[in-house]
């Protein structure tokens, strides 16, 4: 029998957290029924799936959690249409769907031994908490050189993970840069955009990566300070959101040129994504 | 081996109590496949159907799963359409684009197990064209009226009878148990002449099309060539090789199913993000998409032209946009490489 993948795997939703102050983004803690469930889900940073709120569809996330987190998935889900909207509305305790792990991975592999630079604005933060979480890990923490993560939101009450990145904050193992758009009081991160932050900070991209998430402005504006710091395109890590639908490429709607965001990507580099058209 | 025009009905009928029996049968002024409960509703002199048989394997509409959700998890229920089919009287451009579509609902990483499941359990009896459409072009995309990709059978329409042409295993075991007449020499001869004077009139040259469509993609020729087009999706529903679908809900309360549905790259909303982003915004965009994913796209990919030929995205246009003007045009005109 071949698996069939438009199936999804009934999950309990057991904590529906209000993550920023201005409540449009919830974070939703999804707990595995059964062992034999999490043994079907092997994920690594960066993938994604497709949630589902039964009744109403699905619609797909970024897989918050790592892989050194067992026993739950966590997603950071904005509340714009639909599906999101019924899930931030969902109970604790309700039954939700979720089809996946879906798509590639950031590449923990050929990163090993380097220095990294994670970049991220806004609430597109959310596998890129996974990445930070995975390398963090003590059994791990010893494959990967420094690294250091430049985080942005508008004011203080967007930011995500607001405990987490306060215990970063005390840890050695990570360079927390946190910044704000305006100042505000009691504020003791920076002040600025992410390109000027960026700047500021002058990563060095001697054996280094980029991996950057956020809005399109940010990463446009962005783009010109890494490669002022002599990040090439190879190093630049990028991960895409077009519209889904399968997220096994045959629905058709997701295509970058020749390639299916969800089944070639979400994350490209930016070399890769010279080649292709900007239809994203 | 042959069959006789006369003796067909009742070989169908024979068929009929062992599978289920497909065929193109008349509705208004054309001819769709449907199921069939006798022979004599089977029509094969009336060239293409309307609409392609990707629908037979493919529906337009179907349930993937059901669903029953309560607090302590969700009791799904998926159905494979498993049943024994035959698909009689399909033409050579249809078949071949089940072989296309075998690459999508096949893919380097996924399988679709309601397409394929239907795929597995199919005989698919082709019939040759005689006499092509003035809007056929099937022998400029690598095909042909006479052609078996994709096919099990196929046969020859020589005036009384159909030579019968055994191209698969699956379609030798169907022959062998249908137990034709042996052809003779002159049957075999009169298939060959029908072959011969069977002409696809029209040619489209696409001599180094794909050169222009890899570098071609800022070019100016896109935003004059989609000007009459409506995004009406017409042409996408009935070509044979578009495949792009949807995927909704249908619930009450707690109970429901999902479902999916033919879907088109002709509309806005199919790129459209939450966030009111489009990376297809106009018509140029998608109009572009569909030549570039037919024509490039799917060729990078699979190594194949995404298009048979066959012609209805012509005939069904209510603007009369025409595939092989608009490859002439494109691969005429001057490419840029830069945006
Ligand atoms: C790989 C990937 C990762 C993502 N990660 C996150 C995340 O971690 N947090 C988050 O808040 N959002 C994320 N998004 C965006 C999120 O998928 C959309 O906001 C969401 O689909 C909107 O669904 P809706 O039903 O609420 O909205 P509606 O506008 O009502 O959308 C209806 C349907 O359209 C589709 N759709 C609409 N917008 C998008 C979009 N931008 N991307 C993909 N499909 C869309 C979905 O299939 C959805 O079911 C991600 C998108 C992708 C492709
Ligand atoms: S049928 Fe004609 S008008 Fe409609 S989308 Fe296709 S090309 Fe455009
Ligand atoms: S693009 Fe037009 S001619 Fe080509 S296969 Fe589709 S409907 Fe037929
Ligand atoms: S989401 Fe269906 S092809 Fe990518």
């Amino acid at each position: 029998m071949m698996k069939n993948p438009y199936l999804p795997l009934p999950m309990k939703l057991v904590k529906n957290f209000t993550e920023t102050e201005d409540k449009l983004i919830h974070t939703f803690t999804l707990q595995f029924l059964s062992e034999e469930d999490e043994k079907s889900f092997p994920y690594m940073p960066g993938q994604f799936a497709e949630v589902c709120v039964f009744g109403k569809g699905e619609a797909p996330f970024g897989i918050a959690s790592s892989p050194n987190e067992p026993g739950f998935l966590k997603f950071s889900v904005a509340k714009v249409g639909v599906v999101s909207t019924a899930l931030h509305m969902m109970e604790e305790g309700s039954t939700v769907g979720v089809r996946g792990p879906l798509g590639n991975y950031y590449p923990v592999e050929e990163l090993k031994g380097k220095n990294l630079v994670i970049i991220g604005g806004g609430f597109a933060f959310t596998t890129l908490r996974s990445l930070a979480t995975y390398m963090m890990d003590p059994v791990r923490r010893g494959d990967y050189g420094n690294l250091t993560v430049i985080y942005g939101a508008r004011n203080p009450g967007l930011l995500l993970y607001k405990e987490e990145l306060a215990a970063w904050e005390q840890n050695p193992d990570i360079n927390l840069i946190t910044t704000i758009d305006r100042a505000v009081d009691g504020w003791n991160g920076r002040v600025g955009f992410i390109p000027a932050v960026t700047e500021e900070v002058a990563p060095s991209s001697e054996n280094s990566y980029a991996i950057i998430c956020g809005p399109p402005v940010m990463i446009k504006f962005t783009m010109p300070v890494l490669e002022k710091l002599g990040f090439p395109p190879e190093r630049i890590i990028m991960s895409l959101e077009n519209r889904m639908k399968c997220g096994i490429g045959m629905c058709g709607r997701c295509n970058v040129g020749g390639k299916y965001v969800c089944k070639d990507g979400p994350v490209f580099t930016r070399a890769q994504l010279n080649e292709l058209p900007n239809e994203y | 081996m042959i069959v006789s025009k006369k003796d067909l009905p009742n070989f169908l009928d024979k068929l009929i109590s062992e599978y289920q029996v497909f065929a193109p049968v008349r509705k208004d002024t054309f001819t769709v496949f449907k199921q069939i409960c006798s022979g004599k509703d089977a029509v094969l002199a009336a060239g293409n159907t309307k609409l392609p048989v990707k629908e037979l394997f493919f529906p337009q509409s179907e349930k993937l799963y059901s669903y029953s959700v309560t607090e302590a998890g969700a009791k799904l229920e998926a159905t494979l359409d498993d049943q024994q089919k035959i698909v009689f009287g399909v033409r050579p451009c249809d078949a071949k684009s089940l072989v296309l579509l075998d690459h999508v609902f096949n893919n380097d990483k996924y399988q679709d197990p309601y397409y394929l499941t239907r795929r597995e359990n199919t005989i698919l009896v082709g019939i040759g064209c005689n006499s092509p459409a003035s809007t056929c072009f099937c022998t400029s995309v690598n095909g042909g009226p006479f052609d078996t990709n994709g096919l099990d059978i196929l046969l020859v329409d020589t005036g009384d009878a159909y030579v019968v042409e055994v191209v698969s295993d699956k379609g030798k075991a169907l022959a062998e148990k249908a137990g034709f007449a042996a052809a003779s020499d002159a049957d075999q001869a009169a298939a060959a002449k029908a072959k011969e004077d069977a002409v696809v009139t029209c040619q489209v040259n696409l001599d180094g099309l794909k050169a222009k469509l890899d570098v071609n993609f800022y070019d100016p020729i896109w935003d004059k060539i989609h000007e009459k087009c409506l995004g009406c999706g017409a042409c996408t529903y009935l070509c044979p090789t578009c495949h792009c679908f949807d995927i909704v809900d249908d619930a009450v309360d707690c109970n429901g199913c999902r479902v999916r549905n033919w879907d088109s790259c002709a509309f806005p909303l199919f790129t459209l993000h939450g966030s009111g982003h489009n990376p297809r915004t106009s018509n140029k965009e998608r109009y572009r998409n569909r030549i570039m994913h037919k024509f490039k796209y799917f060729v990078d990919n699979n190594n194949e032209i995404a298009c048979v030929g066959c012609g209805r995205c012509i005939k069904n246009c209510p603007v009369n946009m025409d595939i092989r003007v608009v490859l002439e045009d494109v691969r005429g005109s001057e490419a840029r490489l830069d945006s």
